[in-house]
């Protein structure tokens, strides 16, 4: 696969803010990439830098091959969806969505084809003639992206684009955007904070905070083998338990337990144990666990109930664990001072070096 | 609910009552301004649309019998054409030159951080702090024949600038003193300016000129079309400025409208005059509107 955009030891500093960090990030052409992370973490500085609308202090950054840190924006292969959108409130959808094209100087016919096909696209052929402040929330986001994708850029730069939908329409939207990248099969640089968003639509996530990419992978390998504490922590719910690494294969509690858990650790560092809620099973203290399984006894101290799951949290000699388990009509449901014992399987211990 | 229980009829009873009850409170609230303005602003205003069709007197008085249309008739007179291109000309020329320096002033304020807006703000409206008339008489120092600027000029060996009691100094008086009338409405539309549509349109392949012209400035236009009405209605009937830097050369229709009731003593022509700039105002101020609300 040959790179789309590469960004290499790329700084930037709003005075003595320092934004961006030494950034090293290689988006695949065709990919579908999220930075994901706090507010301020740097991500919406990063894509900025991709845009055009700022420029690194150092480093070099460039879009298929060629150096593009210090082009303006007009001169990039690249095109923005606004997190508001940024329709022209003084111009029809049509006029809106041909705008770049136009700017390109193609024959108006031309023009009026392509815009007429990109509506038709995001279904908005009938609101052609119409001003932005007429349509709905959701029909300006579709349109934000008709106007980016009838240029067919290179690389699509999208900032929290479905930040102002309601839920439900946030959630239609994701499926449709990831359909619609694999159908138009252009490069996207998506930036959001929402882990959900990330996790549902992207081929690969970058997680950033402070200005520094923490690491980067497909969502699976960032939901379930998180490297630090903060990737752990921002992307869903996560059981945190301070530990000190024995030998390759466990780890020692605070309290003398000793754990299956494989780490890269040497004997003796502090490390801690990450485990997801779900990965967790609740068994009573008489029962009898299947082999294999690494259990801490507890007792239960508060239940929440979803619909779709029990959320407990049980009071163990680590800490307060959460422990999620699937509303399913055979699973056994424990009432509040409950003793329990939490079991789970090795595999689901992530350790983390502190 | 209720409220849907009440019969119709009493429902649609208590609510005119609760209207009743608000629009007599606006009618209160409202009655001060009501009173000055029909007391200062309607009935002068009446007084003069009625002095326009009466006759002057051989003395000098104005004669409330005999309505006629003379005074309107006058009105086609050459010199009165000529004194009205000559203001006409003068105010086009303030509005553009005001129009020329604000905006990229009010650009730049618009586009500082916060914190050094209202300062910059704040410097625009210093002037207002003294008198107009004061500041005009200082004109008159720095442009007069041994001021600042014909001492410097013949300082540097040039011919020495003599600009007082010329049209240009009327125009630099006009100019200096309606520019914060032109800032302050940019400064308002370029602040509330969404700049990330900017961004938008140099994302999609404008230069930077380009996406002023296509964005910035549409976008500003109210503020221009505002700050330009703001400008050019004062000037088309200033009489302050011109009186003190243009001399007694050349009248303007501010003068003219004054030596009317004042020199010439023909109260019916003077209130002609006046009925038509106010009208030709009116029309050119609706039109403007219009021409701008389009694109709104």
């Amino acid at each position: 696969m040959t790179d789309s955009v590469v960004l290499t030891g790329v700084t930037k500093r709003f005075g003595d803010v320092l934004a961006v960090d030494d950034l090293h990030l290689s988006v695949a052409d065709g990919e579908f990439f999220s930075l994901l992370g706090p507010s301020g973490c740097g991500k919406t500085t990063t894509l900025r830098m991709i845009a055009g609308f700022e420029f690194p202090t150092s480093g070099s950054l460039t879009i298929h091959g060629e150096e593009m840190a210090l082009n303006p924006p007009n001169e990039r292969p690249v095109n923005t969806v606004f997190q508001s959108y940024a329709l022209f409130p003084h111009m029809t959808i049509e006029e809106n969505v041909g705008f770049g094209l136009k700017m390109k100087k193609l024959a108006s016919a031309d023009i009026a084809q392509r815009v007429k096909r990109t509506l038709d696209m995001v279904q908005l052929s009938h609101r052609a003639a119409a001003s932005p402040s007429q349509l709905s929330g959701g029909q300006q986001q579709r349109v934000a992206l008709a106007r980016a994708l009838v240029n067919e850029p290179q690389v699509l730069l999208l900032d929290e684009p479905l930040g102002a939908l309601d839920l439900k329409l946030r959630q239609a939207m994701q499926v449709e955007l990831k359909d619609l990248q694999q159908r138009v099969g252009i490069t996207f640089v998506y930036v959001t904070h929402d882990q959900d968003e990330a996790l549902t639509m992207s081929d690969r996530i970058g997680v950033m905070s402070d200005g520094s990419l923490l690491q980067v992978g497909g969502p699976q390998d960032i939901y379930e083998h998180p490297r630090s504490r903060f990737v752990a922590d921002f992307i869903g719910e996560i059981n945190l338990m301070p530990a000190v690494a024995a030998d390759r294969d466990s780890v020692k509690l605070l309290d003398g337990q000793v754990l299956m858990a494989a780490h890269g650790a040497q004997p003796g560092q502090a490390v801690t144990v990450a485990i997801r809620p779900e990965r967790f099973t609740l068994y009573r203290p008489d029962d009898e666990l299947p082999s294999g399984r690494s259990s801490i006894s507890g007792k239960i101290i508060r239940r929440i109930y979803h619909g779709d799951v029990f959320v407990y949290d049980v009071e163990t000699a680590e800490g307060l664990l959460e422990v999620k388990e699937e509303n399913r009509p055979t699973i056994e449901i424990f009432e509040i001072d409950a003793p329990v014992t939490v079991t789970w399987n090795p595999s689901a211990a992530t350790v983390i070096e502190d | 609910m209720a409220l849907t229980e009440i019969p119709d009829p009493v429902a649609q009873e208590l609510e005119s009552d609760a209207e009743r009850v608000a629009s007599r409170r606006g009618v209160l609230i409202a009655l001060p301004s009501w009173v000055y303005l029909t007391v200062f602003f309607a009935v002068p205003l009446v007084i003069v649309l009625v002095y326009s069709f009466a006759t002057r007197s051989s003395t000098g008085l104005t004669r409330l019998t005999g309505w006629n249309l003379d005074s309107y008739r006058r009105l086609f007179d050459p010199l009165v054409a000529e004194i009205a291109m000559r203001s006409v000309v003068l105010a086009v020329a303030t509005t553009l030159i005001c129009l020329a320096v604000s905006y990229p002033f009010a650009y730049y304020i618009a586009t500082r951080a916060p914190k050094w807006r209202n300062l910059l703000i704040v410097l625009v409206l210093i002037p207002f702090w003294s008198n107009f008339l004061v500041r005009t008489y200082a004109w008159r120092i720095i442009l007069g024949s041994d001021g600042p600027l014909a001492q410097i000029t013949e300082a540097l060996g040039m011919e020495p600038v003599r600009l007082l009691f010329t049209n240009s100094a009327i125009l630099i008086g006009l100019v200096y003193g309606y520019l914060p009338f032109m800032v302050l409405p940019l400064y308002a539309a370029l602040e509330r300016m969404d700049w990330s549509l900017v961004e938008a349109a140099r994302d999609l392949y404008a230069d930077g000129w380009t996406a002023f012209r296509k964005v910035t400035w549409p976008l500003s236009r109210p503020g221009v079309i505002a700050g330009s009405i703001l400008v050019f209605i004062p000037s088309l009937g200033a009489y302050v400025t011109p009186a003190l830097l243009g001399g007694a050369r050349t009248t303007l229709l501010g003068d003219y409208i004054v030596s009317q009731f004042l020199a010439a003593r023909n109260q019916p022509f003077g209130s002609a005059l006046s009925v038509a700039v106010m009208s030709v105002m009116l029309v050119a101020v609706i039109v403007y509107f219009r021409s701008g609300a389009k694109n709104l």
